[in-house]
């Protein structure tokens, strides 16, 4: 047989992971590198459906039948530990003298080469699992690089989003910020109060003291909203003096009328800004979205508009329930009322 | 100039002479930031005031620190992704030197966009090799002295590298093979995976 001792030496060179059947379907000679895969277990003389499982194409389970496959991709696994997946190609020898069926590791190379220790030795020139194996690492450290320049690029578009709903002076939210939030609030048809705050004098204390001790009563404001309203609610600041408080989930005027009622006497209160004494108060205007049969957002603004306006014009520093104008525009409250 | 080579200036002089020269470097060369990201694209001239700042921050010449670039490059420990890559280069050191011809197509496969110059390698005789590195990025045969240097120790071979004037317009490394299995050199293992 020394046709077939060429024809190996040929292929331990060519396709290291090549196995040499006989006619009965016997292994008489495998490659190297795949006899490398179950060391201390010679693949040579057993059967060779008693080494490798057809995986596919799945009807064939005769020597026989995988003659016929020549030419056509095959799917196989080792039996055994690991049960490596591996690609093979059957090519019938002249004379019905067996065949020879030329394997590799196809996809399953990344963990055969941790599985099995192989080295670039292992694979024949032409191979190109090397490249592949280089290019899998070459891109991983390419995306992990990608993927972090993500991650920081993500915190400061979070940032700079958190920075746009925020009005920087106060710390409160901003006029966009609350139209997101009320455009939520209406679409999910979630119920609550909306506040419309008013510092009155605060024109003056500008005048007087200037802008710094404006931005300073400003921020005493703001705290006082905040300390005085829940966490989930909403404070916003949406013009020079002009806030907004939005209550989820509340429609109790006798709640809000007190909260309005402590939210007053606290602005009331003389501020400090260094030798000067600023006096403000609040005028303010609340609407319920329970209200509306089927609530807007412009309709629920104009509301608490009117009842602000409502407030200035009692004289100041108080607060006015949309629901007390009565006759006076109860459920016309779509004509614009300017607040000063 | 592409993030990476930026990144890898960065990351040499945080890791040699620590985060307060990085800073003072930044700052010479008006960067208005401390960080580069490795995956974005910047300006050549920022990367040539960073280098101008290193040099004058440490007092050497440019050759003398982006020759210690490369060799950083390969050998230390934080850049070991690096040193992997060039190991699938070859078996052998000689083998990685011939794969250098390779190197910038090898590049562009991983981070298409990261252009380094053409390398050609000349066999003068089977232990003398003459590396032509061809024009495209100013200071690249300094950081191939240091990598092509600490690659020899990666691989356990000895051997004796020099800057061997030019070719034409390219700049010439004389790479002189003293001993091809000198030391045991660093383990390679193909299937070594981060965990």
């Amino acid at each position: 047989m020394k046709g077939a001792g060429d024809l190996a030496g040929l292929l331990e060179t060519l396709c290291p992971m090549f196995v040499l059947v006989d006619e009965d379907g016997r292994i008489t000679r495998v490659g190297p590198t795949l006899q490398k895969l179950r060391p201390g277990q010679p693949m040579a003389g057993k059967d060779f459906l008693e080494v490798f499982e057809l995986v596919r194409p799945r009807s064939v389970t005769t020597l026989s039948g995988l003659m016929s496959l020549a030419g056509a991709k095959l799917h196989l696994k080792l039996h055994g530990t690991p049960r490596t997946a591996l690609k093979g190609l059957i090519a019938p020898l002249p004379q019905g003298k067996g065949a020879v069926i030329n394997l590799s590791f196809g996809i399953s190379i990344l963990d055969a080469v941790r599985d099995y220790a192989l080295t670039s030795a292992d694979f024949s020139g032409t191979d190109l699992a090397i490249e592949l194996l280089y290019l899998v690492e070459a891109k991983s450290a390419a995306m992990e690089a990608s993927r972090s320049l993500n991650l920081r690029l993500q915190g400061a578009m979070l940032a700079a989003k958190e920075q746009a709903f925020t009005d920087m002076l106060t710390g409160l939210k901003n006029r966009r910020a609350l139209d997101v939030l009320l455009g939520h609030l209406v679409s999910g048809n979630a119920p609550f109060a909306l506040m419309h705050l008013d510092l009155d004098f605060f024109k003056s204390v500008n005048d007087q003291y200037g802008h710094a001790a404006g931005d300073f009563v400003l921020q005493q404001a703001a705290r006082i909203m905040i300390e005085e309203t829940r966490n989930d609610d909403t404070v916003a600041r949406i013009g020079g003096d002009e806030f907004v408080i939005i209550f989820k989930g509340m429609s109790d005027e006798v709640i809000l009328s007190s909260i309005a009622a402590r939210l007053i006497d606290r602005l009331q209160k003389p501020m400090q800004f260094e030798n000067n004494t600023c006096r403000v108060s609040g005028s303010i205007g609340t609407a319920l979205s329970t209200q509306f049969s089927s609530p807007k957002v412009a309709e629920i603004m104009n509301a608490a508009d009117l009842a602000l306006y409502e407030a200035k014009r009692k004289g100041r520093s108080r607060h006015c329930q949309y629901s007390a104008l009565g006759g006076l525009c109860h459920g016309d409250a779509t004509s614009g009322v300017a607040s000063d | 100039m592409h993030g990476l080579i930026n990144r890898a200036v960065q990351s040499f002089v945080c890791v040699t002479y620590g985060q307060s020269c990085w800073l003072r470097v930044a700052d010479a060369a008006e960067l208005g930031f401390t960080e580069f990201e490795a995956m974005l694209v910047y300006d050549d001239d920022v990367t040539i005031r960073v280098l101008d700042a290193v040099c004058a921050d440490l007092k050497r010449p440019r050759a003398e620190i982006l020759e210690d670039l490369g060799t950083y490059l390969v050998s230390h420990p934080k850049m070991e992704d690096l040193r992997r890559l060039l190991r699938f280069g070859g078996v052998t050191y000689v083998e990685f030197l011939h794969s250098l011809d390779d190197l910038s197509d090898r590049v562009r496969l991983a981070v298409s966009d990261l252009c380094l110059p053409a390398l050609e390698l000349i066999e003068v005789s089977p232990t003398e090799f003459r590396l032509l590195c061809h024009p495209g990025l100013a200071g690249y045969s300094s950081v191939m002295v240091g990598v092509l240097r600490a690659m020899a120790d990666d691989y356990g071979a000895l051997a004796m590298l020099s800057h061997d004037g030019q070719d034409g317009e390219a700049e010439v490394i004389s790479v002189v093979l003293v001993e091809s299995a000198f030391a045991k050199g660093r383990h390679f293992d193909l299937g070594a995976r981060k965990s």
